[in-house]
Parts: structure tokens; sequence; C-alpha cells
């Protein structure tokens, strides 16, 4: 039920087939990584995953919700938070009201307390402050709080998009390219932060190309390329799966323990 | 006492005024606050405006009845156009509204019941001054707590990036309309208090020229914060006035004043006037890169 | 019968000055993804300054008319790079060049008061010679046919240089990606100046044919097209060269027509704008028209 279950998507854009049958399954309370070449679908399942592009075939499940019937802001409701590949931070507002920003869901903020100037509104901005601070915390940029979103360096602002899909409580969560351009003790914060997550019950689905993040993180990797699922299975069996190595890693694929 | 009783004698009409545009000024504020390019605040005034005086006029409604019945006729109207209008961009949704206008003001030129191009004559003028700044004051507060609201929170996002903003569970569609109704009927507020403010109104005091105005107070006042289009609204509705008092007439000088400003504030302030005053608006704080 | 035909007429003489003035709207609209409101206070100032020329240097028109627009197109190059370069960095520089060119629009109409006052004139008897037919119950004037004519010829050079000609190309390389016309080694600083003296050279064109026909110029005239001239390039399709085209005369039409239909002026306008109003919940990338218009 709290697995998410993808069946037969397929998606065109004019005459270019996106994704091609796609098929596969994340097992709740799992990360699950989603890798291939540039142009293979990835982002475009991702899209169609959060409701922002509808599949021309196919369906989707999660929690007993038909995922395609659903309109972007449904997904929130139902649990799946994103990130996005080209980072979209609120550019003009601090890095606390990014994350505060993000907990339109669990907050009420009404606003006939406020025009009456309440205590409990007073007590709620404060929790909801305190929230966000916290989930600052969790990914690291908690002395930044006060910065303006747009001048952070661009690990920090990947971050920082984690910290307000947090915000959400999400039991879902759909990370395209989370640690992209990260350096190596940036990545494993990360890599430390979504372990912590998964043991707290959430369901990851993380698209990279840091091929050392996925293998160690995952528990299993689906390999798209051209759109079509290649392969879905633990990192050893990736590893070895020879369309794989064919279409993707090549020659110089580091090995790992 | 006495210099107050004066300035006001012969400043009054223009202390009305600038009360007026503030209140139409903010009206258009909810909507640009969610990045909505919506010019047609002027014709929902004008809708607000007529309906007032007609039912002031016609039916003898007491004022304050007559201004619920404007801004309420407003907001449907509002409610109406905005479900289709506001899933345009940018450009064409600023050109929808702009049309909608024109369609208002030249329906309001055409029609008996509005008393065609000569307008509306004979509302009884019973908006005084603190009337105005009453709701003003009212009006501002509203907004400036909306701002600190789920509402607007939800509409704040929208503005910074849509897509994002759908990804947290906000409901964009249905925000926008909301926003759009709220200004439309403020704007109907104003339109009304301006219809009993002089016992006249035109087709002409809701133009085309009068939306672009809104958005000029807007941009020189700053959209972030509360006091922003009021403080535009003042400021360039004032500023024709001292002008005026130390010698210089309508005329070219005045209007290329007007512009030469917004060119300057959207050059070199694009925050505003607001934002100097703002530190937070103005804050940039650093962070090495890398 | 023959008034309809008479109405056809004055209806494409209309909608040709319409569409050479969309034409420069959708132009810069086309490669920067712009709206440029300050066209209209160009078309204004072309008229206006072929005015003084003729009246007070005494030139002929036709030497005025090319003087005056290239003027005009000058207006343009200075337009560009008060309003539009410095912005272009910013991320909401659709927003802020709109409101930019508000600015801009309202300083050049301050100057069109200044230097030529409120009151409205017109081009001195002469000016053009009055050569009137009269061929089967309907007139035209040789004023009507030379503005037809100017008209057309200014938008057949202009569809076939941005058809063929290197720099045409340059143009649309631009507007269909400035970072990838950047990389093909075009000097996009260069095209875009350019794509605002043309697109001004033929608003202030625009200008002086629309007040030759009227012949009655004020430093407001160009109030009146502004949001006719919005009306055609939603019609025609933004950043469509021959839907503005296209659009100006079916908007030129429509107007003739319906003030032949229902006898009087009043509603005239209220139907264009109900039109484009309707266009824009239906259709609005117009009839060929390219372009995000709704929130993806």
């Amino acid at each position: 039920m709290n697995r998410l279950s993808i069946e037969g998507v397929s998606r065109n854009f004019g005459g270019v087939r996106a994704l091609d049958d796609v098929s596969f399954v994340v097992e709740p309370g799992t990360i699950h990584g989603l890798i291939g070449p540039n142009g293979a679908g990835k982002t475009t399942l991702i899209n169609i995953l959060s409701g922002l592009l509808p599949p021309n075939t196919g369906r989707m499940s999660y929690k007993n919700c038909d995922l395609h019937r659903l309109a972007v802001y449904q997904m929130a409701a139902i649990g799946i938070a994103r990130t996005f590949q080209n980072i979209r931070l609120f550019p003009h507002m601090t890095c606390l009201e990014n994350v505060e920003a993000g907990q339109h869901l669990t907050s009420r903020r009404s606003l006939l307390p406020r025009l009456l100037q309440l205590p409990s509104a007073r007590r709620e901005d404060r929790q909801l402050h305190e929230r966000a601070m916290q989930t600052l915390d969790r990914v690291g940029l908690a002395d930044k709080a006060y910065y303006q979103s747009r001048n952070l360096s661009y690990g920090e602002r990947r971050r920082l998009e984690i910290a307000r899909a947090l915000a959400l409580n999400p039991s879902l969560l759909l990370l395209d390219e989370p640690v992209a351009g990260m350096r190596q003790g940036e990545a494993s914060v990360v890599a430390d932060l979504l372990r912590t997550l998964c043991r707290e019950g959430t369901t990851i689905l993380l698209i990279e190309h840091n091929m050392s993040f996925v293998m160690s993180l995952c528990s299993r990797i689906t390999v798209l390329d051209f759109g079509r699922v290649l392969t879905t299975g633990s990192p050893a069996e990736v590893r070895a799966c020879h369309e794989v190595i064919e279409a993707y890693l090549g020659a110089g694929v580091p090995h790992h323990a | 006492m006495e210099h107050l009783l004066q300035f006001y004698a012969i400043y009054g009409s223009v202390i009305n005024f600038i009360g007026i545009n503030a209140l139409m000024a903010l009206s258009l504020n909810v909507t640009l606050s969610a990045g909505m390019l919506s010019l047609g605040n002027a014709a929902f005034a004008a809708i607000g405006g007529y309906t007032a005086g007609i039912l002031s006029l016609h039916f003898k409604l007491p004022y304050v009845v007559s201004l619920a019945g404007g801004t309420f006729a407003a907001g449907l109207v509002g409610l109406v156009i905005g479900l289709p209008v506001l899933r345009l961009r940018g450009v064409f949704l600023a050109m929808a509204t702009l049309a909608f206008g024109e369609m208002v003001r030249l329906a309001a030129v055409n029609l008996n019941v509005t008393g065609g191009a000569e307008g509306l004559t004979g509302i009884p003028n019973v908006t005084t001054t603190w009337m105005i700044y009453l709701v003003l004051a009212a009006a501002a507060y509203f907004l400036a707590v909306l701002r600190r609201s789920r509402l607007g929170w939800g509409l704040i996002s929208i503005r910074e990036d849509e897509t994002a903003a759908g990804s947290l569970g906000i409901r964009i569609t249905y925000y926008k309309v909301v926003a759009f109704v709220i200004g439309a009927m403020l704007a109907g507020l104003a339109g009304g208090m301006y219809a009993h403010l002089n016992y006249l109104i035109t087709p002409r005091d809701y133009g085309f020229f009068i939306a672009v105005d809104l958005l000029i107070y807007n941009i020189v006042g700053g959209i972030g914060v509360w006091y922003g289009p009021i403080l535009g609204a003042v400021m360039l509705t004032a500023l024709p006035e001292v002008l005026r008092g130390i010698g210089v007439t309508a005329g070219p000088i005045r209007l290329g004043i007007n512009g030469l400003i917004l060119l300057l504030v959207i050059l070199f302030l694009p925050n505003g006037l607001a934002s100097l005053f703002s530190r937070r608006q103005r804050s940039d704080a650093k962070v090495e890169a890398g | 019968m023959s008034i309809l035909l008479q109405q056809l007429i004055n209806g494409l003489f209309i909608g040709s000055v319409y569409g050479l003035f969309a034409v420069g709207y959708t132009l810069v609209f086309g490669v920067l993804d712009m709206l440029n409101l300050a066209h209209a206070a160009i078309f204004t100032l072309g008229g206006l300054i072929a005015l003084w020329l003729v009246e007070n240097a005494g030139l002929s028109i036709w030497l005025a008319f090319p003087v005056a627009t290239i003027v005009a197109g000058v207006l343009g190059l200075l337009l560009n790079q008060v309003a539009f370069a410095p912005l272009r960095k910013r991320s909401d520089s659709q927003f802020s060049g709109l409101i930019s060119s508000i600015a801009m629009a309202i300083i050049f109409e301050a100057g069109a008061l200044g230097l030529f006052g409120a009151r409205s004139v017109r081009f001195p008897v002469g000016t053009f010679a009055a050569h009137t037919w009269h061929i089967g119950g309907i007139t035209i004037t040789l004023l009507q046919i030379g503005i037809v004519c100017v008209a057309a010829l200014l938008m057949v050079i202009l569809t076939l240089f941005i058809g063929h000609a290197r720099i045409g190309k340059a143009i649309r390389a631009v507007g269909e990606s400035e970072r990838a016309a950047t990389l093909l080694g075009i000097n996009v600083n260069g095209i875009i100046a350019l794509t605002f003296f043309v697109s001004s050279a033929l608003g202030g064109a625009a200008g002086i044919l629309f007040g030759l026909y009227f012949n009655n110029l004020t430093p407001d005239m160009g109030r009146s097209i502004e949001l006719k001239g919005l009306a055609v390039i939603i019609l025609g399709g933004m950043g469509s060269v021959p839907g503005a085209i296209l659009g100006g005369l079916a908007f030129g039409l429509s107007e003739v027509l319906t003030v032949a239909i229902t006898g009087t002026s009043t509603l005239r306008d209220a139907v264009a704008f109900g039109v484009l109003f309707v266009i824009l919940l239906i259709r609005p990338s117009g009839l060929l028209g390219r372009g995000k218009t709704r929130e993806v």
C-alpha cells in the first residue's frame, strides 16, 4: 500500500518515445535508485509521478491512489514530495522562509486568529518557526537560516531544496539528482540524512549520476535507457548485468566494495 | 489648528483622492504579490462604483448597503472572469484584463442605466475623508495579516516559482482566483466610495490609463510590503500638487518626471521605494561560493 | 453593393497601417519575448517629426518620410540602450522590461507634448497631391493608394529580409534561443539593437501614414492605436510577422465593417476588444503564433 508501483508507463513527445512500457516497484521504507544515461527518461518519469505530466499509457499507484488521476497539488496531500533537477527554490526568500513555505500542508495559519492578534496565532508561528529550523538543521543549513536562498552555493541550494521537501512530512521522496555538483564530503552528509530518513520509514526514489553514491546507498536500482527499463535489481545485480554495462557503465566503471 | 483647517480646505479633495488611489493600489497589490499581471482593477472599480451609484441613486439604498452591493458585484464579476482568464501567463493575462477593462468602460459609455458618456450624477456625496482613511487603514491591516496567513504564503510561493509551489500542495488556480476576487472586491469598494465622493462618475474615470497608473504606484512604492503601494500612490498623487506649488503646471515636465521616476525605480531600485526602508529587502547576505 | 466595396477598400487602407504598426510590435516580442509598450509613443513621434520636417524644414513628404522613419529607428536604439539592455540579465526581465517600456512611453509622450504642444495639428495643404478617382461608385484617393503601396512595400521587404537575408535569419535565431545564437557566433546584442531599430522605424512609418490618412495629429494619438495593435498581434499570433500583417488587415476590415453594419462607431471598439478577449481565452497563440501562452 505504501509501495509505489509503476506499471506499463509510456510517454511520447511528438515522435519521440521518452518512456516505453516502464514497470517497477519501489518497496516502502527503502531507497531506490533510478539511473541511466542522459536522455533516458528519468526526469520525465519523475515529472509523471509528481503529476506535472500525464502518461500516455500505464498506471502508477501509491497508497491505493491512482497517481495519474491526481493533480499536482494533490500529490503532496498523499505524502509525495519532490526536488527538481534544475533546483526550483524560492529565490527571494531566505532559507528559513523556503522551508516555512514548504509547511503549507502541515500548518493552518488561519486568517481570523491573526486578524485578532490572538496568542494562539503567535504560538503557531513560533512552533512553525522552530520546526523549520529543525528541518534546516537536519540538512546542515541551520547557520544559514537567514541568508537569501539565491546566495547559497550550489550544493547548499540542493540541500535546501531537500529541506523544503521534508517540511511536508512526506512518506515518499522523489529526488532528482540530489547530490549533483557536490563534493564527496557534502554528498556523504546527504547520504547519511537519506539513510536516517529511510530508517524512519520514508521511502525514497532518487535519480543520480554519481555512481558511488547510488551503489552505496540504494537497496535496489532501476536502470533506464532510451525510455526502457533494462533491469531492476540490487546494486550487485545491476553491476553484473551485461546490458547495463554495455549501455551505460562502459569500460571505466569504478569498483566498490 | 487654524492652519490645519485651512490646509484641509484647500487640499481636501487631493487628500481624498490620495486615499482612494492608495486603496486602489492596494487592491492591485494582492494579485501582483502572486505574480499575476492583472490590469483589470480599474474595471472592477467601475463596476463597484456604478453599482453602488445606481443603488444609491435609483433605489435610494443607504450608503453602506450600496457600498456592499458594489463590492459584491465587483467580486462576482471577478469570479466569473477570473476562472477562465487566470490560466493565461504573464503578458497574455495583462492583455486579457486590459481588454476586459476596455469592454467595461465602453459598456459604461453606451448603456443607458449608466448614464452614457456623461455618467451618473446626483449621487449623494457622503464619503468623508475619515471614512476613506479608515477603510484604507483596515484594508492595509487586512493585507498585511493576509501575507502571513496560509493564503499569503501560498500566493508568494506561486509568485516565486509556480511549479515548485504546486509540488508543495498549494492549489494554484484556486489561490489565484481567490487573490483575484479579493483584489476585485477591494477595487469595487474603492470605486463605490469614489462614486459617493463627488456625486458624479464618468466612464473616463476608469480608463486604461488608470489601470497603468495603479501598476506604476505599486512598482514605485514596492510590491513586497503592505505599505509599498500606499507609498507609491501617495507620492505619485501628491507630486503633481507639489510641483504645481513650485510653479510647474500640468504638461510635459510633470509627465516627464513621472516617467523618469518610474524608469529610475525599475532600473536601480527594482523593489521600489519601500526597499529603502525595509532592511530585509536590502539584505543580501553573501556566502563564499564553492 | 458599392458601399460594401467602398468599406472593404477603406478597411484595407486602415488595415495596412495597423499591420505595419503591429509588425514592429511583434518583431520585438518574437526576438525578446517582451512587449514594448513604448512602440505607440514612437508611432506618434514619427508622425509629428515628419510633420515638423514638412512644415518647418520645408521638405517634401517624399523626403520627410524616410528621414522621420530613420529618426524613429534611432529612437528605438535609444529605447533599447536605456530601457531594455540593462534589464536583460534579470530573472524577471519580461516584467521589468514591460515596466521600463511604460516609463519610456511616458517620457516619449512628454517629449512629444513639449516639442509639439498639445493641440492637434495637420499636414499643410498640398503635402500630398490630392487626386481622387471615382470608379463605379467607389472613391479612392491617391493618398490611399500611396499608403497601401508604401505599407505593402515595407512589409514585403521585411518579410523577405527576415526570411532570406543572413541578418534576418540571425534575428530569427536569436528569437529561438539566445544562447544557441551566441554559440553560433551571432552578435546577439547587435541583433537586438537592429531589431529595435527596424521595429521602431516601421512604427514611426506607420505613424506618418496614419497621420497623413486622418490628417489629425496629437501627442497622444498613439494611445488609440496601442490597444488595437495589441489586439492585432494577439489575433495574428505573437511573434509572427505574417500574422501581424494578416491580423492588421483583418482588424481594419472588421473595424470598418462593424461601423458600416451597426451604423455607429461606439460599438466598434467594444467588438474589437470582445473579440480579443475571446481569442485570448480560446486560442491565445492566435492564428499563426508561437510561444508558450499557458502556464505549464
